[in-house]
């Protein structure tokens, strides 16, 4: 027992044990399960029933066995390639999205440190400069399953989101600039740990939505752009392109193109209230001071997986309630109005912390 | 090498000996594509995503409406042209019925023609819901297409409850209409159009005015009012455009002037325009059914004349007449006079028409109608070109091609 202990002990293992607990017991399972929200909700929004009707003997729950049903149809389906398709790059292409989206999770913690144990798999130094390099790296997918398809539409799709990825990384950087300078840190956990502080003694927490008010919403916005979601979704451009840089793929591959984008989603909303939420942190929890350690830690964890599932639904909600953007209305957006926007926005921040701090 | 080889050689797929170097590119659009309702193939050129060039090809619904016709009884093409706008059948039914009337020189008794404008303006209402929808759906408010969806579906019950079936309504007869109002149908209908009313605030609320919305369909694919004219184009497209031209006021056919409604017109004739128009249409149509249900007269529906419809069955064993008419009818059809006309009737897209020529004999030798899409899809290219491929999706959303009714 003892020679267990000692052995998950060890730093490495430890990372691999928190990320097959976060990534597959936690992202993978959520990202799957939001299809089916999305689908609900959707139904709900629009006067439908929605999902009910795959069964195993009597029992749908809900239309919780659509999941199992769709998860298998894709596994039976066959793995097609297009005629005159770069096959390795069109192979790997729909992996790039999903290995994007998943490594998010490595610098995110979902509930305070116990002594030397943190609820997180890496608290690297450079933070959320591994999240922008790993952003970026999610532009491939796309890019490579667009032109390595041997198909117009796919290719008009792969260009579209190309350009606008590349785009909204430029201010996604800028808008979180702002929050650097507030709390002097990239590391994620000096950014949790600053927000646990408050305002005017402890009336109000001092979180990034607070007080970078300008820079939640612009951060916000770049990343429902990059993740290629309603009202960014011109890349899949489902009525025109038809379904944009992924239109050639089926089975487990298109699979893992959806798949990579709840767990995308799962990760913009995890990311936001991380940065902008307070994290884990209850606010005023610091007021009852006897608290034992583990309510304290499942009270975060409870704290964390509600922000993180509102901005989940709040995606949800958006994507069925507005129309989308033109692609050169998107680039317009950015270009011309969040860029200068997220310019002000950090120097303002600047002016303020040079004047008052 | 220099620069300029490198370019020349990138520009060419070594394997296939391809040239890439020129801009434009070729791709066909339909005829099994998302936003192509119907079945039309829209051959675009593109230079990146701005549209250079395009051609629309037709005919790929083509059933042969007019062929068949012609081997029919002119009764027997009433069901035929329930399939040709599939989103308004009763229009049809109702505009090819007028046609035989004018033919004949007769007239249904006011009770039928009141009960047909109700269920006219029923089907109008259908089709800019459906126009609507597609359009909203197209550009990613999917929400709206089903809320236009379940107000149709409302009405729709109402098309069932009077003639039996949703699509395949079969309703008019030459002097009359197969039904009467059912029971209780008026008092249907004040609910579903407070319902109808209902939806479309919403919609009003959550679409007109989105920037998102606007944005996508205002500017786009404007015509101008001369080349609107030129192109032949009617109804909702030609409104949008600034001209008041419908044929329920400029022809006016049926009751329609003795009731009171107004003719929207939009000024540029943009997607946004016809969106706003048909909007309008909706609301102008609901007041021209409430108008028409409050002055609904008592009296036959069917008119009395002679060798119109089957006698009753009285008279078929009771006098030699009746028993005569049943006859003719049964083994050679109604017999229209000989001579030709052309009746233009406002249907959901514009203006209907059917253009009949009869000899006399019970098979008519011509049966044409005129489809309002027809010019539409032809002015496609005037509308495109210049514009981004996105906005094929609205500007043929607007359209609202029906298939059925284009290829006939």
């Amino acid at each position: 027992m003892e020679i267990l202990l000692e052995i998950i002990m060890i730093p490495a293992v430890l990372a691999i044990i928190k990320i097959v607990v976060i990534v597959l017991l936690f992202a993978l399972p959520l990202g799957t399960f939001l299809t089916l929200m999305e689908r609900k909700w959707s139904a709900m929004i629009q006067d439908r029933v929605g999902p009910n009707r795959a069964n195993i003997g009597n029992f749908t729950g809900h239309g919780i066995m659509h999941l199992a049903a769709d998860g298998l149809k894709s596994i039976f389906k066959e793995d097609t390639m297009p005629k005159g398709a770069d096959g390795f790059l069109y192979l790997i292409a729909p992996f790039f999205g999903l290995i994007a989206a998943v490594a998010t999770f490595a610098i995110i913690p979902i509930a305070g440190p116990i002594g030397d144990f943190t609820f997180q798999v890496t608290d690297i130094e450079p933070g959320l400069l591994f999240i922008f390099a790993i952003t970026s790296l999610s532009v491939y997918g796309a890019v490579l399953a667009g032109t390595s398809s041997n198909s117009k539409f796919a290719l008009l799709g792969g260009t579209r989101a190309s350009a606008q990825m590349i785009s909204y990384e430029v201010f996604m950087g800028l808008a979180l600039m702002g929050i650097f300078m507030v709390y002097g840190t990239t590391r994620v956990s000096g950014i949790v740990d600053g927000q646990n502080e408050y305002w005017f003694g402890s009336l109000i927490p001092m979180w990034g939505v607070f007080t970078q008010p300008l820079g939640f919403v612009l951060f916000f916005t770049a990343l429902v752009a990059e993740t290629k979601r309603a009202p960014f979704d011109a890349p899949e451009g489902e009525s025109e392109i038809v379904a944009g840089y992924f239109l050639e793929y089926s089975g487990m591959r298109w699979s893992a193109f959806m798949l990579a984008e709840y767990v995308a989603l799962v990760g913009v909303a995890s990311l936001i209230t991380t940065l902008f939420f307070g994290g884990y942190h209850v606010p005023w929890l610091h007021l009852w001071e006897s608290a034992p350690q583990w309510l304290v830690t499942i009270l975060q964890i409870i704290k964390f997986s509600v922000f993180t599932l509102f901005f989940c639904w709040f995606q949800i909600q958006l994507r069925w309630t507005v129309p989308k953007f033109r692609f050169d209305q998107t680039m317009a957006l950015g270009w011309k109005k969040l860029l200068p926007l997220s310019l002000i926005n950090l120097f303002v921040t600047a002016f303020v912390i040079l004047a008052f701090a | 090498m220099t620069d300029m080889t490198v370019l020349q050689s990138r520009s060419e797929d070594a394997s296939t000996g391809e040239d890439f170097s020129a801009s434009v590119m070729s791709i066909e659009i339909g005829p099994a594509h998302p936003a192509m309702h119907g079945i039309v193939r829209l051959t675009t050129q593109l230079d990146g995503e701005l549209i250079v060039g395009m051609e629309a090809e037709i005919g790929y619904l083509h059933r042969g409406f007019e062929k068949e016709s012609e081997n029919s009884k002119w009764i027997q093409v009433i069901p035929y042209t329930d399939r040709l706008n599939y989103v308004s059948p009763l229009l049809c039914n109702i505009g090819y019925s007028m046609a035989v009337e004018k033919l004949y020189g007769i007239e249904a008794p006011r009770r039928a023609e009141f009960t047909r404008v109700i269920m006219g303006e029923i089907s109008r209402i259908t089709d800019h819901l459906t126009c609507l929808g597609a359009v909203a759906m197209e550009i990613g408010a999917f929400t709206f297409f089903l809320w236009f969806i379940k107000a149709r579906e409302y009405l729709w019950e109402l098309v069932e409850e009077m003639t039996g079936a949703r699509l395949t309504t079969n309703w008019t007869r030459f002097g009359g209409n197969a039904f009467d109002l059912p029971d209780g149908f008026l008092s249907d209908l004040s609910d579903r159009l407070a319902k109808l009313k209902e939806v479309l605030t919403e919609c009003d609320k959550l679409l007109t005015r989105n920037k998102i919305f606007i944005d996508r369909v205002k500017d786009v694919g404007a015509i101008s009012k001369e080349d609107a004219l030129s192109y032949g184009f009617t109804g909702p497209m030609l409104r949008a455009c600034g001209i008041p031209f419908d044929v329920r006021r400029a022809d006016s056919y049926s009751v329609y002037d003795e009731l009171d409604f107004e003719i929207p017109v939009g000024s540029t004739g943009d997607c946004f325009d016809r969106f706003l128009v048909r909007m309008e249409e909706i609301r102008q149509s609901i007041s021209i059914i409430e108008q028409a249900a409050d002055k609904m007269p008592e009296g036959p529906f069917m008119t009395d004349e002679r060798m119109m419809h089957y006698p009753d069955k009285k008279d078929v064993y009771g006098n030699i007449e009746g028993l005569i008419d049943h006859f003719k009818l049964v083994m050679e059809g109604h017999q229209p006079p000989a001579g030709e006309i052309y009746m233009p009737t406002e249907g959901g897209n514009g203006e209907i028409g059917f253009y009949l020529v009869s000899d006399g004999s019970g098979d008519p030798v011509r049966v044409r109608m005129r489809p309002p899409c027809f010019n539409f899809v032809a002015a496609m290219p005037a509308m495109t070109v210049g514009h981004y491929v996105a906005d094929i999706v609205p500007i043929f959303g607007s359209v609202n091609m029906i298939g059925g009714e284009l290829d006939r």
